[in-house]
């Protein structure tokens, strides 16, 4: 029970148990496996290598969070969250940056002849959902998958005394496995157009091109109707699911960068900038990057329109250029590689245009609030501290304010991690701004008061 | 007008910021503990590595200056009522403010250590909110090093101090001897539990003496008691109910606590002692002048001292004339915010010319505000288990009281609503474990609401997350048991039902 602390540094001692660094252990070996395969550009006896690599870190992750969770009475369990190296941008904290953004950016900005390793080592699995080898983007996408799935489980075993959360967990998890990554690899076994139902425009640009239009108009005798799903999505359902649900239906239950976020990036939620300053810049960033989508959309078509007459190239550098700024770099390289630095969410809050557009309904039309508990509130701040999206929550908690933020997911971890019973997510069909705007001040009587 | 606010707590700070929505005056907010307004509540969260100390500040650094709010860190040493000047002591006295990384507090304690001593202030008015300090009954040993309470910043820097040593069995100085890694806490009441909870997250075994049978049983009913007591041995703390504090032992040095003795002559070895057995107003440095103090620092319902134009709001203050059911001090959050609103409003007021003449019809009064906190409410977190209460809810059910108990089979949550035996009329809610609303519980025992229209329509109070089982069948059922009635639950959970009930 009593081991020394494993830091010299510092007086808070680690809580590693025994158990958990043999599982960290084999979650260790599991990576370094795969690491190995990559190296070496070639894969020996893909099949049990894969297995065995990643069955090694399904098997340590889970018994680490099985001893951390679920050894202890469940509650909310951020203990030592701010003394801990990888959750409080210690040096594992900055080596995981490092390491995500390199990752990324290799990934994103290198040739596939960089990744044979890897490849080789996916494509027994490759051929048997999609009957073709595997590219990067195959192996991507399935270590994306499992890192939901795996870390997924972890969140749950966290949250397991609160059904919001487990059941937005078992969302994101089926939207991910299904919708990101089953359902594309079976279109192309089946011989269509690789597609993704949980993306829309303009979160995903391409789908609301020109280019795109016609291709899935013409590609299969089906594929059409892809394209008109999303577009009805976007057009029509959005709007509607936002008046009812604010953004959450999409952000934090259904969309796969949120589900990388809500999952992988739980140990991270608390990174997120509070600051008014923060806010400010947020805000500005990622409106711009709704216009500039806006504006490559509406260049691609004219460009159709006109066949290249009267913008000639122009559109297609602008879109090059959208693609590598925003759709690589912002999105990609910094929106996961920052999650050990700025949060799990850092894409989701300054770039995703999807959000923007979620979050002007949903602060303009939506049922959707946080609603807080009378004068309850005792300030203490976890509600901003667990905010991944960098709100002041206890800003308006504390003066009795319904929260009414475009930004916000609903991922509902404020209410969770309130001591108080503060705050509940809630819909109602009275204008959110009613008890958003005014302080209500529930304990002096204001009809006492004439002179102020 | 110049408002000077000694103590920059909640009662202070609400009061500072309600003076400057509403007016132009000059405000300066004086405090020897800290820079800044931090959430005295949260100071658990920053042991237990939940947030970092700043995360504890509820408005960013650059607040005060914005709304010109001075801030002074200084420690006052006595008050000339009749000049109307505060004295400060020597800056070198301040109390020292650390955080367990070995370092100072960022951006805090930036006087500390620096030279001289403040220049005298004066003021026209004067609000005193200097807060409480934890109780200490004479114990044997009580002021020794590792006997401490948990209020104060430096507080919690001495529990970092003290864990560090018991952690790792490091000597602070050369002259200590290794420490016992086990902490005791004394008295079975909020902080007391936090404080367990503290350690707890640091795996420092906890031992817990509470004098009643069962966890905080002055207070909650006998079946919530028991719950608590069940659920901190859940946890695995030590705790001992019935068993009281005789003594501390010094160890070699003489300087530092090492065991604490019980009643029951036991001795327990420890490192480190927490006081919590209450608090009492902080008021010492004010006895002995014209001010009049009882236990606290004496206000009429207007929070007005027996001097003029001297006002005091929270812990500190003591109600000359208590509201009905309610007590003289109540040293909690949420009175001190609804204290420093009022106080806010009766500074600013253009009566505060003293008692004598506000009593006079003559004298130019404009509508003083009244201390009225409405329905009582309060609530805690015992370690995973929340508790609200709203309204009367008393250890022992009052004659001619009813009371209606559902507890969930696992034993971690529950629901009682009290009510008149006569005329059904509601009159207090506590939860363990489930969430409830404030406003909708707060207006069903304002209006006297019978019993079984809440019933009916109890859904509209719950306020737990989404998904989250409702029990709100289960306690009609129990009522239907117990009265042979045949209630129904008509009304769901929703804020639309909420909203039009609270219109």
């Amino acid at each position: 029970m009593n081991d020394a602390s494993l830091s010299i540094a510092t007086p808070k001692r680690a809580q590693t148990s025994g158990r958990q660094k043999f599982a960290l252990a084999m979650a260790g070996l599991g990576a370094v496996l795969l690491l190995l395969v990559w190296a070496a550009q070639n894969a020996f006896a893909p099949v049990p290598v894969l297995l065995v690599a990643l069955g090694l870190m399904i098997a340590g992750a889970l018994l680490f969070v099985r001893e951390e969770y679920l050894t202890r009475p469940e509650g909310i369990r951020n203990n030592g969250v701010w003394f801990r190296s990888l959750s409080a941008r210690g040096v594992w904290g900055w080596l995981i940056a490092v390491v995500l953004t390199g990752f990324y950016t290799v990934l994103y900005f290198f040739p596939e002849s960089w990744f044979t390793g890897l490849t080789a080592l996916f494509s027994p699995f490759s051929h048997l959902l999609r009957r073709m080898p595997a590219d990067k983007w195959f192996v991507y996408g399935a270590l994306y998958t499992f890192s939901i799935l795996v870390m997924g489980v972890k969140f749950m075993f966290k949250y397991r005394h609160n059904r919001y959360q487990v059941l937005r967990t078992v969302s994101v998890m089926f939207f991910q496995l299904g919708f990101a990554f089953l359902i594309p690899a079976f279109l192309q076994m089946m011989q269509q157009p690789e597609y993704y139902f949980t993306y829309f425009w303009p979160l995903k640009d391409y789908y609301g091109s020109p280019g795109a239009v016609q291709y899935y108009s013409s590609a299969t005798d089906i594929s059409v109707y892809f394209i008109l799903f999303s577009t009805f999505m976007i057009v029509v359902a959005t709007p509607v699911l936002t008046y009812f649900f604010g953004k959450r239906w999409y952000c934090s239950w259904v969309c796969g960068c949120g589900g990388l976020a809500e999952t992988a990036g739980d140990p991270f939620r608390h990174l997120s900038d509070k600051s008014l300053k923060a806010w400010r810049i947020e805000r500005w960033i990622i409106h711009s990057v709704l216009v500039a989508v806006a504006v490559l959309t509406g260049l691609l078509w004219l460009n159709s329109w006109q066949q290249g007459g009267v913008l000639g190239r122009f559109s297609h550098v602008y879109s090059t250029a959208y693609g590598y700024i925003i759709g690589m770099a912002f999105s990609g390289v910094v929106g996961v590689g920052f999650y050990p630095l700025l949060g799990s969410r850092v894409w989701c809050r300054f770039g995703c245009p999807m959000a923007a557009i979620l979050g002007i309904l949903q602060k303009k039309k939506s049922k959707f609030r946080i609603t807080v508990n009378g004068g309850q509130c005792i300030s203490c701040g976890n509600c901003s501290a667990y905010c991944e999206m960098g709100i002041d929550v206890r800003h308006y908690a504390q003066r009795g304010q319904d929260v009414v933020r475009a930004s916000c997911v609903g991922c509902g971890i404020c209410a969770a991690v309130c001591p108080r019973g503060v705050l509940r997510l809630e819909g109602a069909a009275s204008d959110a701004g009613e008890r958003a705007r005014q302080l209500r001040t529930v304990h002096v009587r204001l009809e006492d008061v004439k002179i102020l | 007008m110049k408002i000077v606010i000694l103590g920059n707590g909640i009662a202070g700070i609400t009061a500072a910021r309600h003076v400057r929505k509403r007016s132009d005056h000059d405000i300066t907010v004086i405090s020897d503990e800290s820079d800044h307004f931090f959430s005295r509540t949260a100071l658990m969260y920053v042991y237990m590595g939940h947030m970092r100390f700043k995360d504890t500040k509820p408005f960013e650094d650059w607040f005060w200056e914005k709304n010109r709010i001075n801030l002074l860190h200084a420690r006052v040493e006595r008050i000339d009522f009749q000049e109307k000047i505060l004295y400060f002591a020597p800056r070198g006295n301040l109390p020292g403010v650390f955080t367990g990384q070995g370092g100072n507090v960022p951006g805090e304690n930036t006087e500390r250590g620096a030279a001289g001593v403040p220049e005298p202030l004066s003021y026209d008015k004067l609000l005193l909110a200097t807060g409480s300090k934890p109780n200490k009954f004479g114990w044997p040993g009580q002021d020794l090093d590792g006997v401490h309470g948990l209020y104060h910043l430096q507080d919690l820097e001495a529990m970092e101090r003290h864990s560090a040593f018991m952690l790792n069995g490091q000597p602070i100085t050369n002259n200590q001897q290794p420490a016992t890694k086990r902490a005791v806490i004394v008295g079975g009441g909020l902080i007391g539990v936090e404080m367990a909870e503290m350690f707890h997250s640091r795996n420092i075994p906890v031992t817990f003496l509470v004098r009643e049978s069962d966890f905080w049983n002055v207070v909650l009913p006998p079946e919530e008691a028991r719950m608590v007591s069940r659920h901190l041995r859940e946890h695995h703390i030590d705790l001992r109910l019935e068993t009281e504090l005789k003594e501390i032992l010094p160890d070699d040095s003489g300087k530092k606590c090492t065991a604490v003795v019980t009643n029951k002559g036991e001795k327990i070895d420890c490192g480190f002692v927490g006081l919590t057995a209450g608090v009492s107003p902080n008021v010492d440095f004010l006895r002995n002048t014209e001010l009049e103090i009882s236990r606290g620092i004496l206000v009429n319902e207007f929070l007005e001292t027996n001097i003029p134009n001297v006002y005091a709001a929270g812990d500190c203050a003591e109600l000359r004339q208590p509201l009905p059911g309610r007590k003289p001090i109540e040293a909690v959050w949420y009175t001190g915010r609804m204290m420093g609103e009022t106080a806010a409003h009766n500074l600013i007021s253009d009566f505060g010319l003293g008692i004598a003449d506000w009593h006079n019809p003559q004298s130019p009064i404009r509508n003083p505000q009244s201390y009225t906190p409405g329905i009582w409410f309060n609530s805690a977190k015992f370690f995973d288990i929340e508790y609200q209460v709203y309204g009367d809810i008393r250890p022992h059910l009052p004659e001619g009281h009813a009371t209606l108990y559902w507890e969930h089979p696992d034993g971690k949550k529950s629901i009682r609503l009290n009510y008149e035996k006569s005329g059904g009329r509601i009159t207090g809610f506590n939860l363990m474990g489930v969430r409830y609303r404030q406003e909708v519980c707060d207006k069903w025992i304002r209006t006297g609401t019978h019993v079984e229209e809440v019933l009916h329509r109890l859904g509209m109070a719950n306020f737990d997350p989404e998904f989250c089982p409702q029990h709100e069948k289960e306690l009609i059922r129990v009522y239907n048991r117990q009265t042979g009635r045949h209630l129904k639950l008509r009304q769901k959970r929703g804020l639309d039902a909420v909203l039009d009930f609270l219109r």
